[in-house]
């Protein structure tokens, strides 16, 4: 008896330091950023742009610009895409007795489980090649969104679906007993009652391609300037950390760019969390 | 209430793309007449590129109704992008090649400043100078202790730039002749990667290109040359590439403006207070 | 009547919409398969599939194009990373599912979904400022810091998360009655973890970690910015087999990511190729963490 407990309390002190050292990790690596990277942050370094050269001076506002349209352009894209796939799976996948229409079903399961694994880097390679060479969109906006897009879709489709799952199916009966039709019912029951479950999906793919480097690297170009339309190359926040480490010395500028990425991270997920938390108590 | 809101975005997301893609991209020979803004794009290697930001800000303060994108990407790349016209200015780093002048012969080459390669090492290190023939032997790890240099020993890690590069191909044209780098080398992805390798790691070597010399790291002198401006206008540094920008065909319009500006006086200034060398 | 004619009109279109939307995800993997498969071709017909594969020397410049350092770098990376991440993430995931009151759950899983949020640019540069030096202090002679060591550990910290949650979600999902029933026989809570818990959610940890593996395989920016990059097959540069891991590597993403956009012709091509593997390589191992999954759920 007593050697039995005295190994529960070793293993459970086993487990109470992973949880702390977890917690530590993210405390170290967060800290770290915050420590180097908030006294560089003025309201100048949102306010204007990075220098050009290798001085790493300036700040990151053309940078926010960008990662702002990137956010823009690629949730164009990819939001109605991934919410309509969603929709399909979760609304109209179920009530049919065609093969060819299961069949079809399960192959797009297939696809966005295929899409969600496949690294971001050849989203990068296929953009390069496509987009920006083949079919001559060059380094630019255009190009870096529509391979961002291929990185979001799976992410709005598994959130939209969960979202869409969690309105009661009494709903949908009742809309469809009073003569709606199912798209009149989507439209107009489940995606309103699913709106919130379906928001923290697309912040969550906008933190997704506020985060994305790979991609970005190989096929937005990394001007520093402020984009001027789709086909104006850029650089995003998280690129500029990128030059910034790699081709100059302003490691302060860099770590203060992370600190303003690390930052938004966090805003984010406590925005999801909160949206998350409402929805579970207007069910409960 | 929420219906709306789901419209609104709906609306929203179709709608921006179109407001974003004003076609403003400046189409090569489009002169910067009045106050419209013609964009120029400026796109390939990534030694070229902090310099031809530096062109963009100086000539945006002369002339605001041009504006020059500069995008990296590499020295091929450049070449490429100017050839299949995606840029209206390609950037190389290195002499442009015989096939690439073969696969379009339209393209212009403008040499529009010269660079040195220098060879620095970590600081702490006390060998000040290497021959040539020292310096090829440490790239292509024949020789791996500073001892055999005349240094105190210890050993001897390289650092190169990747394959490929425009700076890492120079170096091999004009030092390494038939000799590989060393597969042991570290490589990183830039100039300024391999600056930062070099500044924190002992006994560390490398090539960076002139404008990245600083500080941080100690430039070594090679047949008893330092890489000094001065030493390559004599002919005693002999480590020496050209930059150059590529266009399609004969520049015209805001873009022979923009290269005029860069080879005239003030153009020529801004490459020497990099430290780069004028054409 | 009419507007009953549009209202089906619009439901029968929108059915179709939506189908095409759903098999988009399927038309983008193909049409990136079939792309990339496309310009790898004439790598793999000049230099041979196998050659490809099992040559050790990548020198474009020379027509040498061996990938097999490349995947013996990708390789032993995440073989360290799952050495050092995955004690720590699976005994979170038990701690979290089993162990912590709930107040200090609300501050454990918070951290590790900000740590699933923070950039990978930004784990690199903490690799490069934090971790590199750090590594450099090991004396071993031509250790810089860069290396497998560096980027394992970096990747440890990126695939925690993933690791982490998948697991605590398989644990969670083991019917009560299993731990009710062990506990009402008398077994401690620990023996109740260890002999019927975790039995239970064994397919499910096994495939978080499988997952964690692919993850770790497509993870690009951070690698190029902390393992030297160096293609050659690691060896152990001291006495100490371990020390494999001080040695520098360049990761199948990082080969792709470094020299894309320098590369043309068959160079250009042998890139594609090296993205055929990785993309190969890493639906094996997702469709195999699939499989498990579901095996464990029937």
């Amino acid at each position: 008896m007593n050697k039995r407990s005295r190994t529960q309390i070793a293993a459970f002190g086993m487990f109470w330091l992973a949880g702390i050292v977890a917690v530590l990790i993210m405390a170290f690596v967060v800290g770290y950023i915050m420590v180097k990277g908030l006294p560089g942050i003025t309201p100048e370094f949102f306010t204007t742009s990075p220098r050009g050269g290798l001085s790493g001076d300036g700040g990151i506002y053309s940078t926010i610009v960008t990662t702002f349209y990137m956010i823009v352009v690629t949730l164009a894209f990819a939001a109605p895409l991934g919410v309509g796939a969603a929709i399909y799976l979760s609304e109209y996948s179920g009530n049919t007795d065609k093969r060819i229409i299961r069949k079809l079903v399960s192959i797009a399961r297939f696809g966005v489980e295929t899409l969600s694994g496949v690294p971001s880097i050849i989203f990068g390679l296929f953009g390069y090649a496509l987009f920006v060479t083949a079919m001559h969109f060059g380094f630019s906006i255009l190009s870096a969104s529509l391979a961002g897009a291929c990185l979001i879709i799976p992410v709005i489709i598994r959130t939209t679906e969960e979202a869409l799952k969690s309105v009661p199916a009494g709903y949908r009966e009742g809309s469809l007993a009073l003569g709606a039709n199912r798209w009149e019912t989507t439209w107009k029951v489940v995606l309103p009652a699913a709106f919130r479950g379906i928001s923290t999906g697309i912040l969550l793919s906008a933190g997704r391609i506020v985060s994305e480097t790979a991609i970005f690297f190989v096929t937005l170009g990394g001007s520093y300037r402020v984009p001027h339309s789709l086909m104006s190359g850029g650089r995003s926040m998280a690129l500029h950390v990128y030059y910034l480490a790699m081709e100059t010395r302003a490691f302060d500028k860099a770590m203060s760019t992370a600190a303003v990425l690390v930052a938004l991270i966090v805003v984010m997920n406590l925005t999801i969390n909160v949206i998350t938390s409402k929805i579970a108590t207007k069910q409960g | 209430m929420k219906k709306n809101i789901i419209r609104i975005i709906a609306l929203a997301v179709l709608i921006l793309p179109g407001a974003c893609g004003q076609p403003e991209t400046g189409e090569q020979g489009a002169g910067a007449t009045g106050s419209e803004t013609v964009e120029i794009s400026v796109v390939g290697s990534t030694t070229v590129q902090p310099l031809a930001e530096l062109f963009s800000e100086a000539y945006e303060a002369i002339n605001p109704s041009i504006l020059v994108t500069v995008s990296g990407g590499g020295s091929s790349v450049g070449v490429k992008s100017a050839a299949e016209q995606t840029a209206d200015i390609g950037m190389a780093s290195r002499e442009i090649k015989d096939s690439e002048i073969q696969d379009c012969p339209e393209i212009v080459v403008h040499t529009i400043a010269r660079d040195g390669i220098a060879i620095v090492t970590n600081p702490d290190l006390d060998v000040d100078g290497i021959t040539m023939e020292q310096a090829r032997g440490i790239f292509a790890g024949e020789i791996t202790d500073w001892s055999e240099v005349g240094g105190v020993a210890g050993m001897i890690t390289v650092a190169s730039r990747e394959e490929g590069s425009g700076t890492r191909s120079a170096f091999e044209d004009l030092v390494m002749s038939d000799a590989l780098v060393s597969e042991l080398a570290i490589l990183q992805p830039s100039n300024g990667a391999i600056r930062t390798t070099v500044a924190s790691t002992p006994g560390c070597i490398a090539f960076i290109s002139f404008g990245y010399l600083d500080n941080s790291t100690k430039p070594m002198a090679i047949d008893g040359a330092l890489p000094t401006a001065e030493n390559v206008s004599t002919g005693s540094y002999p480590v020496v590439r050209p930059l150059n920008m590529v266009t399609y065909g004969e520049p015209t319009g805001a873009v022979a403006e923009w290269l005029e500006f860069i080879l005239g006086e003030d153009g020529q200034a801004i490459v020497v207070a990099e430290g780069y060398l004028p054409f | 009547m009419t507007s009953g004619i549009r209202r089906t009109g619009i439901e029968k279109t929108m059915k179709v919409v939506l189908l095409i939307s759903a098999l988009a995800s399927v038309l983008i993997v193909v049409l990136i398969f079939l792309f990339t498969m496309k310009e790898a071709m004439p790598a793999f017909r000049e230099i041979g599939v196998w050659k490809l594969l099992s040559g050790t020397t990548w020198r474009p410049g020379n027509g040498e194009f061996g990938i097999l350092a490349m995947i013996a770098g990708s390789g032993l990376v995440t073989l360290g990373a799952v050495v050092i991440g995955v004690p720590l993430a699976l005994c979170t995931a038990v701690f979290l599912s089993e162990i912590a009151p709930e107040w200090i759950v609300r501050i454990v899983r918070p951290s590790i979904e900000l740590l699933a949020g923070i950039p990978s640019v930004v784990y690199g540069l903490f690799g490069m400022v934090v971790i590199v030096p750090l590594i450099r202090t090991i004396p071993a002679p031509g250790n810089a810091g860069y290396g497998l060591l560096s980027a394992s550990i970096v990747l440890a910290v990126m695939v925690l998360p993933t690791i982490a949650n998948i697991s605590e979600f398989a644990i969670r999902s083991v019917p009560r009655g299993y731990r009710e029933g062990s506990l009402a026989l008398g077994a401690t809570k620990w023996e109740t973890i260890s002999r019927v818990m975790i039995p239970a959610a064994r397919p499910g940890i096994i495939s978080a970690v499988v997952l964690g593996l692919g993850r770790a395989l497509g993870e690009t920016i951070a690698m190029i910015m902390v393992i030297g990059n160096s293609v050659v097959l690691p060896t152990a540069i001291t006495g100490n087999p371990l020390s494999i891991f001080l040695s520098r590597a360049r990761t199948l993403t990082g080969n792709i990511a470094v020299e894309i956009s320098y590369a043309t012709g068959v160079h250009e091509s042998a890139l594609f190729a090296t993205g055929v593997v990785l993309f190969v390589l890493i639906m094996l191992v997702n469709s195999s963490a699939r499989f498990l999954l579901n095996k464990g759920a029937h």
